[in-house]
């Protein structure tokens, strides 16, 4: 399980959306083979009946009641976008003509 | 009056007390910050008109004999993953570069709260990720102690800061291990709290079950004051515990007869020499004020190595998707929204993080789940039972905090070398325990290394306790770091900046 192809490895940038320049995606392959060879040791454990922790201490996640508090101003949570018109932030069209997702 | 190291403790009570003004402790800060921080690279930014504000206000209220908390006017540094309203906060990233957060974290509320005044960021490996600094955006940190090492990490402008005496305290957070190891390094204490014990709400999330926010300061009892001061019941974290806080300062008795120290066989296999001969020192000075030693096992203990970088990086990889150039931070130019997530990522993350978003990503995806990260969520149960079965003989756990004292930069060749400076630290995290690591002495080269504490959950007490027997026997005393000496006139300008003005880095 630890030898990835590149095609993997590309893959695997696609579902993490980030770019990897061509050097990168072949040093990726060769460093995530060698960590992915160090989990090897988790396969031989026997952990049939164990249940998964998610957390490490037990506890009851807490629902708190639904009514609006006290937030931050519409000024103060747009101030740091990159780009916005008036209230609205901007970004690229999510439509490009003509373009195949990858993996699609 | 030279007040750089000058416990909190005594910082605060001599403020009080009339000897000195907080200003006058800020302003002796900014004077040693402004001398050799260009050279040593703790600070990312510093809020010299916010501190300034700050210190001035607790001067006002003692002028008008108004009560005084806790911690005032004591100089606090805040790594860089903790957000902080009006002043930059980066976590060592270039894509949160100019990034002014709008609001407090939980813990910085409570120190400003406590009267501390929040003297600036200090850098850090990029978003937590690493174990010496060297994975920050912005420049290298370098150890007080040798200039030439690394101070540790991912906590390592905390670290060093306070070894320094750049601030009297400063806070860190802990993953696997990033209070304890760069604390080990630097020759401070570095705690960890119990995962709930102190809320994680502002903290620029990495690996949500395991982070947890902590003190590093130059002595145990400060370490207590400080705690004292964060912990507590955060409904806005919903992993935050609901429960009684001590009064960790009056734990610090130095009582330990009767105490039983668990000294688990698979943590004094691997190590230096050096680190062995201090770690075995400080079990010395624990036994021979009453405490009692009993030898036991871990035996999950070498998986925590792989569970743990299965489980974090599953994390983050789900944290980190966040930043997608949409709301802030920095943003690449693109022609599609999906070409703008993707290329602003490319650009704004560093290689660690690429690489653990990625490997994060693998454990995660459709079919490899269960072989992975559930795999590693099981391993986590036994490594947990391992020190629940632990602590039906013992009251603590002692071992090293690291295998080996501070390392030289560029010394780790491989991330799976980097992965193996946490050895000791990760399991903590994984079980949820209280960690601390405390200084016990120093190498043949001069180099500090930490003894580590593990207690039961939320029994940072006995930590606390155990801890300042083995500084008052072994630690560092008033021994200050010698690296400082090869310091000499800044070469460059200081970092003290306005409030939301980051300093440009460049050295990393």
């Amino acid at each position: 399980m630890s030898a990835l192809t590149r095609t993997e490895v590309s893959e695997l940038a696609v579902l993490a959306r980030l770019h990897l320049e061509p050097g990168e995606l072949d040093r990726m392959q060769r460093e995530l083979g060698a960590i992915l060879a160090h989990f090897e040791a988790l396969a031989a454990v026997d952990t049939a009946g164990v249940p998964a922790m998610t957390h490490a201490v037990p506890m009851d996640l807490r629902l708190r009641p639904d009514l609006p508090e006290p937030s931050l101003s519409q000024e103060a949570a747009l101030a740091s976008a990159p780009r916005r018109a008036g209230e609205l932030i901007v970004v690229p069209s999510s439509i490009t003509p003509g373009r195949v997702e990858p993996g699609a | 009056m030279t007040s750089e190291f000058w416990s909190v403790a005594d910082t605060a009570r001599r403020i009080a007390a009339g000897e000195i003004t907080a200003l006058a402790v800020l302003e002796a800060t900014l004077a040693r910050i402004t001398a050799i921080d260009g050279e040593l690279g703790a600070y990312l930014a510093v809020d010299g008109d916010g501190a300034r504000a700050a210190a001035a206000e607790i001067d006002r209220r003692r002028a008008q004999n108004q009560p005084l908390p806790p911690l005032a006017g004591v100089p606090i540094a805040l790594k860089d993953v903790l957000v902080t309203r009006g002043v930059a906060t980066t976590a060592g990233s270039k894509i949160l570069e100019g990034w002014i957060p709008p609001y407090d974290a939980h813990v910085v509320d409570k120190l400003r709260a406590a009267g501390a005044v929040v003297v600036g960021k200090v850098n850090c490996d990029e978003f937590a990720m690493g174990s010496s600094t060297e994975n920050s955006a912005y420049r290298l940190t370098k150890n007080p102690w040798n200039l030439a090492r690394v101070p540790g990490g991912s906590s390592g402008g905390s670290s060093a800061a306070v070894a320094a005496g750049l601030c009297a305290a400063s806070l860190g957070t802990d993953t696997g291990g990033s209070i304890r190891q760069p604390a080990a390094f630097c020759g401070v204490v570095g705690l960890k709290p119990t995962y709930g014990r102190v809320s994680r709400w502002g903290v620029v999330a990495f690996a949500s079950s395991l982070d947890q926010v902590g003190p590093l300061t130059r002595d145990v009892a400060d370490a207590a004051l400080v705690l004292q001061a964060i912990a507590g019941f955060d409904p806005r974290d919903s992993t935050s515990l609901d429960v009684p806080v001590p009064a960790f300062a009056s734990a610090l008795t130095g009582d330990v007869a009767g105490l039983r120290i668990g000294l688990p066989q698979e943590f004094f296999e691997a190590m230096d020499e050096d680190v062995r001969g201090a770690v075995r020192g400080a079990v010395a000075a624990l036994v021979e004020r009453g405490a009692e030693t009993v030898d036991l096992s871990l035996p999950h203990t070498k998986l925590a190595l792989p569970a743990y970088y299965l489980v974090a990086p599953a994390e983050a990889s789900s944290n980190l998707a966040r930043y997608d150039g949409v709301r802030y931070g920095q943003r690449a130019p693109a022609t599609d929204l999906t070409e703008m997530y993707a290329r602003t990522r490319g650009a704004g993350f560093g290689p660690e993080v690429k690489r653990r978003i990625m490997l994060g990503t693998y454990a995660l995806r459709a079919g490899y789940y269960e072989a992975f990260y559930k795999k590693a969520q099981q391993i986590r149960t036994l490594i947990k039972r391992d020190f629940d079965k632990a602590f039906r003989y013992c009251d603590v756990i002692l071992t090293p905090t690291t295998p080996t004292a501070a390392f030289a930069f560029g010394a780790k060749a491989s991330p799976v070398d980097m992965y193996l400076a946490d050895v000791f630290t990760l399991s903590c995290n994984l079980a949820g325990l209280p960690g601390i690591s405390v200084p016990c002495g120093l190498t043949g080269d001069g180099l500090p290394i930490g003894a580590q504490l593990l207690g039961k959950p939320l029994d940072e007490v006995t930590l606390l306790r155990a801890g300042q027997v083995i500084e008052r026997a072994v630690g560092l005393g008033d021994r200050r770091p010698t690296g400082l000496a090869a310091i000499g006139p800044p070469s460059r300008p200081a970092r003290i900046t306005k409030p939301g003005h980051a300093a440009p880095g460049g050295d990393a």
